[in-house]
């Protein structure tokens, strides 16, 4: 994975709170079997009403979405963070943020950045008064930079460093086999284990007539 | 020294931590990794790409839930036979236990995990799917993760996870004999908001609690995650052992009395600190319904649609106005004036045979009122053998309900089963967001048994009310 430091882009306002998986991308179209081409489902029914921020041409390009609270709650599906990058995001700006998407976000390389609600608000008003507004988030510094504003943000220390350091985290906790391992003996023995099985009909079905 | 008092959480991450460094999240060791065709096709593509394999295929089950249609054995979609195939060539490559859609064993994967003795006390459970913590129900630390952390924990068993707040909500007072635990949980909600749990692990405790069976406590223990936290739990008991023994998986004779010396002492110590505590109490309480689109805006069905002036924060009082417009509901509405023409009684939140038998309990001589489809959808083959032989289904039929096979059913708008147009429906599902069962779908989220009465009066009704 290419190390990545920080980015800058133009921001795009999206006023609403917990802003849900299901919005940023209904099941229906979570069936694809690749991490790839969510683009145009990317708030596909938001995007059906012309005043939708994404519908606005003058912020065709923007690549820093500034939320509200509590977004990207609800579904753990990863196709949000997907149909986000797809679209050409590469930053989400929120005070708060649904647990499950804040890591799946930086497991993409999709930077959750959490601030202050004062602070997103102001964010957002600068965004939508002026289309060429830029922000700056990087992750070496953990500041988040725009047009004179500074503001320091949180983030995971390991998801920070893999991200970094361009690791793939997979191989990073392979490399713990051996510790692994070593857990593996101590284990309760009767704890459940599976094989697998042929299947088993489920006989006579009365289906619904109706 | 006497060691410092733990909460159950603490004491199950513990067991549960591999590699402890400063500063660092925790290394947690998975016991359980409950797989399913939605969220994992990518993962195993990950692996191949990688040229890794899955490190414990016996400590992995799959199921087949999300897509399956369930009024046929015939996928008709085709992207997402083409996810169920997938699953089937995954789980066959790597050795997986794999439950296919037409085994007597299949189901949502958060029903049929417990239902086989597979989810026990103590164990680490991990699930693409954000409902996993379902399985706290038997004080297991239940996460759900994204598909990148499917691939992790199938090439290491393991997850790199910061240890979360602890929080306590205790539940005092008498329960009602019409509340029930999706009551107790939308309740909670409703209290503390749809992010009111964000970055906590939540243990449900309190006299309220001891008395609900293990079905309520996985009806509570899924919705944790409406309330925005990462897992929630519930201290092992006598309910739990009752439920637990002679389940195919359980462990038996000796190994069983081993197990449950073990599990006795999965409690929280006396005196254990929670970083937050929220007490409820249920003395007063009745059925409660979402009026709104997220699981937080939720009130008892006999009072209103609130007023927007009750919403003294503006974020929220803006998320109201949203919600009443896309709801298309006014302030000051009765809850139970409101007519609905569908109502789902299913999912991982709701779709257990003690469901089924409240459900049926209304159902029983009464007829769906006049445009009203109603679906019953188990939550698994097992639910539906068992529900079969205490005959629930000629209930269901004789008052026009659609009996059906398991499946997510009309929970997500995924599979065939999904809501077409303008519609209101009453659903015992977990989420009522906008479009969540299908693009123009109203929800009301209730428990079974208002979900039943609901069905017969043609308007958001508990069944005390019925005639
Ligand atoms: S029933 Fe609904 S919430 Fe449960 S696993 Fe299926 S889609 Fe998810």
């Amino acid at each position: 994975m290419e190390p990545l430091i920080q980015h800058t882009g133009r921001a795009i306002a999206l006023r609403r709170g917990d802003v849900d998986t299901d919005q940023i991308i209904p099941a229906e179209f979570c069936k694809r079997l690749t991490k790839s081409g969510y683009e145009d489902t990317l708030f596909v029914t938001w995007r059906e009403d012309p005043e939708f921020p994404l519908n606005d041409p003058r912020r065709a390009g923007a690549s820093v979405l500034i939320g509200a609270h509590n977004f990207g709650t609800g579904s753990s599906r990863e196709h949000a963070v997907w149909a986000l990058r797809d679209w050409g995001f590469a930053v989400v700006v929120a005070s708060s943020f649904g647990d499950i998407f804040r890591r799946n976000a930086f497991k993409n390389g999709l930077l959750a950045v959490e601030l202050p609600e004062e602070v997103v608000a102001e964010l957002a008003d600068r965004a939508d008064a002026d289309p060429a507004f830029e922000i700056t988030v990087d992750l070496d510094s953990r500041e988040l930079r725009a047009d004179g504003l500074r503001h320091g943000f949180e983030v995971d220390r390991r998801a920070r460093r893999l991200l970094l350091e361009g690791l793939d985290d997979i191989a990073v906790t392979l490399g713990k086999d051996g510790l692994i391992a070593d857990y593996e003996r101590a284990r309760h023995s009767w704890l459940p284990r599976l094989a697998p099985t042929d299947p088993i009909p489920s006989g006579n079905l009365r289906l619904a007539a109706n | 020294m006497t060691p410092a008092p733990r909460t159950l959480i603490e004491k199950v991450w513990q067991r549960h931590v591999v590699q402890a460094e400063p500063g660092e999240p925790d290394l947690l060791y998975i016991d359980l990794h409950l797989i399913h065709e939605a969220s994992s096709p990518q993962a195993f593509d990950g692996l191949r790409l990688a040229g890794r394999k899955v490190r414990r295929p016996d400590l992995t089950l799959a199921l087949e839930d999300h897509n399956v249609p369930t009024n046929s054995l015939i996928i008709a979609d085709p992207m997402g036979k083409a996810q169920v195939e997938t699953l089937r060539r995954n789980c066959a490559d790597s050795g997986i236990e794999l439950f296919q859609f037409g085994d007597r064993r299949q189901g949502i994967v958060h029903v049929v995990g417990p239902e086989l003795g597979y989810v026990q006390p103590g164990m680490s459970v991990i699930c693409g799917d954000s409902h996993t913590a379902t399985h706290g129900a038997f004080g297991a630390l239940a996460f759900g993760v994204g598909t990148s952390d499917v691939e992790h924990v199938l090439a290491t068993q393991t997850l790199a996870l910061a240890r979360p707040r602890t929080m306590a909500v205790e539940f005092t007072g008498e329960l009602p004999a019409d509340v029930g635990a999706k009551d107790l949980i939308l309740a909670l909600i409703a209290r503390i908001g749809a992010n009111g749990a964000n970055g906590h692990i939540i243990e449900y405790r309190g006299p309220a609690i001891e008395r609900i069976s293990m079905e309520g406590r996985m009806t509570m223990c899924n919705m944790s995650i409406e309330a925005g936290a990462r897992a929630g739990l519930i201290a092992p008991d006598a309910t739990t052992y009752a439920y637990l023994e002679g389940r195919p998986a359980a462990p038996r004779g000796a190994e069983w009395d081993a197990a449950v010396t073990y599990w006795e002492s999965l409690v929280s110590d006396e005196g254990a600190a929670f970083d937050r505590t929220v007490t409820i109490d249920v003395t007063t309480l009745s059925p409660f319904v979402t009026w709104g689109t997220n699981p937080g805006q939720a009130v008892p069905l006999r009072e209103e649609v609130p007023e927007l002036d009750s919403f003294t924060d503006p974020v929220a009082r803006a998320a109201a106005e949203r919600a009443l417009d896309y709801m298309d509901l006014v302030p000051g509405t009765r809850m139970d004036s409101i007519e609905i023409d569908t109502v789902f009684i299913g999912s991982c939140t709701n779709g257990r045979i003690e469901d089924l038998r409240a459900a049926a309990a209304v159902l029983d001589g009464r007829t769906v009122a006049d445009g009203v489809t109603m679906l019953i959808v188990p939550g698994s083959m097992e639910v539906r053998r068992q529900a079969e032989e205490e005959g629930l289904h000629e209930v269901f039929l004789a008052s026009g309900a659609q009996w059906r096979l398991s499946g997510c059913s009309m929970c997500l708008g995924m599979n065939a089963d999904r809501l077409v147009g303008v519609k209101r429906c009453a659903s015992t599902s977990n989420r009522n967001y906008e479009g969540r069962q299908g693009a123009q779908a109203r929800t009301h989220l209730v428990s079974p048994a208002v979900a039943a009465a609901t069905a017969i009066a043609g308007r958001l009704t508990a069944p005390g009310s019925l005639s």
